[in-house]
């Protein structure tokens, strides 16, 4: 291989990116230095730029290159319920869908001994303290359908009942455009549990 | 090429790579074993390797010592029944949690597998969960080594007015037979030898299981802590006593 070292340490650095190896990583690279004035130098600058800007929202947790998120700093969303996340990604996707136009509170995480997270790691304490100073009347806990999720979900709920607000969370049940003939025997009594009238 | 055919309880699954996890059954006739799920991460999978889970699972390795390969298939999804209440997924999650810690790797227990399978069916859609969940901690201490005696009085061989525990050998002492000892022994949860099973009772034998756990298997086993998720479910029926 005739490179340099400089580019081994940017095919090593991009191969560890989530989705690369080193084959498509040696292909990334060699395409940027093809695309020097066009994608490289850009991308270069970007990364720099968000490398330096980019920090978590001191109300919400969501990434932001200001102390405060657009998304909290916005006139046009609605005050008064909270959506709790577990991560960045969860907010984002909840955005992508369109389909809330409230706040959000990143959790950081769910309780798990095998990550080694617990009640400590979470963003519980200003998750309380937004409820108070934003006159919250309802948290919407977004979490994920699985032990570790549920488990944090129970969790943050028992936290929140002295603050007296009121607590629910994504239903469960069969997804849209779901067979039930494919569906496994919890995903169907979940769903039979929370009927609704038709 | 190995490879064998089991059924087994999810104690859990870590993330292994991008798209893979490494996967932790306790199956029926091989005992608590380890390998990996290639794809384990999909939307397909996911679901499928959470803890509490009966699944159907071939292992597959080119030598006994690799960690080897799962191919798996749900039998039955025990973790949906247990997820909107909270004291059985606490219950859930340290019995997984639990059985991952302290058990063996590649040791069949075919009878304690077969009674921890009866719980989680207990704490996914079953009644009397709270005391299956006790009594199955002090089998846990048994196939671990530290049995419980708590048929007869250690000092005086009788089974009557049965009131103390020896924090030292695990054995029952009568009110009796404890005399002067009685402080520096543990009280005997009357959960333990048949009583009413309730919320505080089930609390205090949890107490004294906790104990043993804590100061007999933990330090056996490298004195790693007990896992979280034991703890939670302690605290989680403190609270509603």
């Amino acid at each position: 291989m005739d490179a340099t070292r400089d580019i081994e340490e940017l095919i090593a650095l991009m191969a560890r990116l989530p989705g690369l190896g080193p084959r498509s990583a040696r292909r990334a690279v060699l395409h940027l230095l093809k695309k020097r004035d066009g994608q490289l130098l850009p991308l270069a600058q970007l990364l720099d730029r968000v490398g330096r800007s980019v920090r978590a929202c001191l109300n919400c947790g969501n990434l932001s290159t200001g102390n405060i998120c657009a998304l909290c700093d916005s006139p046009k969303r609605a005050t008064g319920v909270i959506c709790v996340v577990e991560d960045v990604a969860d907010l984002w996707a909840m955005e992508r869908a369109q389909v809330f136009d409230g706040r959000y509170h990143v959790l950081g995480g769910t309780l798990s001994p095998l990550d080694d997270i617990g009640p400590d790691d979470l963003h519980i304490p200003k998750l309380r303290d937004r409820i108070a100073a934003e006159d919250v009347a309802e948290v919407i806990l977004a979490l994920n359908a699985t032990v570790e999720g549920q488990t944090t979900a129970h969790y943050v709920a028992s936290e929140l009942a002295p603050t007296g607000v009121r607590v629910s969370s994504l239903a469960q049940g069969v997804p849209i455009g779901g067979e039930l003939d494919y569906l496994d025997d919890g995903t169907l009594r979940a769903a039979l549990t929370a009927r609704k009238s038709f | 090429m190995i490879e064998w055919r089991d059924e087994g309880i999810v104690l859990s699954a870590r993330p292994h790579g991008e798209t893979s996890v490494i996967l932790e059954l306790f199956t029926r006739d091989h005992g608590r074993h380890l390998g990996v799920v290639h794809g384990g991460t999909s939307r397909k999978k996911a679901p499928m390797l959470q803890p509490g889970n009966q699944l159907d699972a071939g292992w597959r390795a080119r030598l006994d010592s690799h960690l080897g390969t799962w191919s798996v298939e749900l039998r039955r999804s025990r973790a949906a029944g247990a997820l909107a209440d909270p004291l059985r997924l606490s219950a859930l999650a340290s019995t997984c949690a639990l059985a991952g810690f302290a058990l063996p790797e590649r040791e069949a227990m075919g009878a304690f597998q077969t009674r921890t399978e009866a719980l989680c069916d207990a704490l996914s859609d079953g009644e009397g969960w709270l005391t299956d969940y006790v009594h199955w901690e002090v089998a846990l201490l048994e196939v671990t080594g530290f049995r419980l005696d708590l048929s007869a009085c250690a000092v005086s061989g009788g089974a009557n007015d049965l009131a103390f525990v020896s924090p030292r050998t695990g054995r029952a002492v009568s009110r009796a037979g404890a005399g002067d000892w009685a402080s520096r022994l543990l009280p005997l949860p009357e959960m333990l030898i048949g009583g009413v099973p309730t919320l505080a009772g089930a609390v205090e034998a949890l107490g004294a299981t906790g104990y043993f756990l804590t100061e007999k298997l933990a330090p056996s086993l490298g004195a790693r802590p007990l896992p979280a998720a034991r703890g939670r479910l302690l605290a989680a029926l403190k609270a509603e006593v």
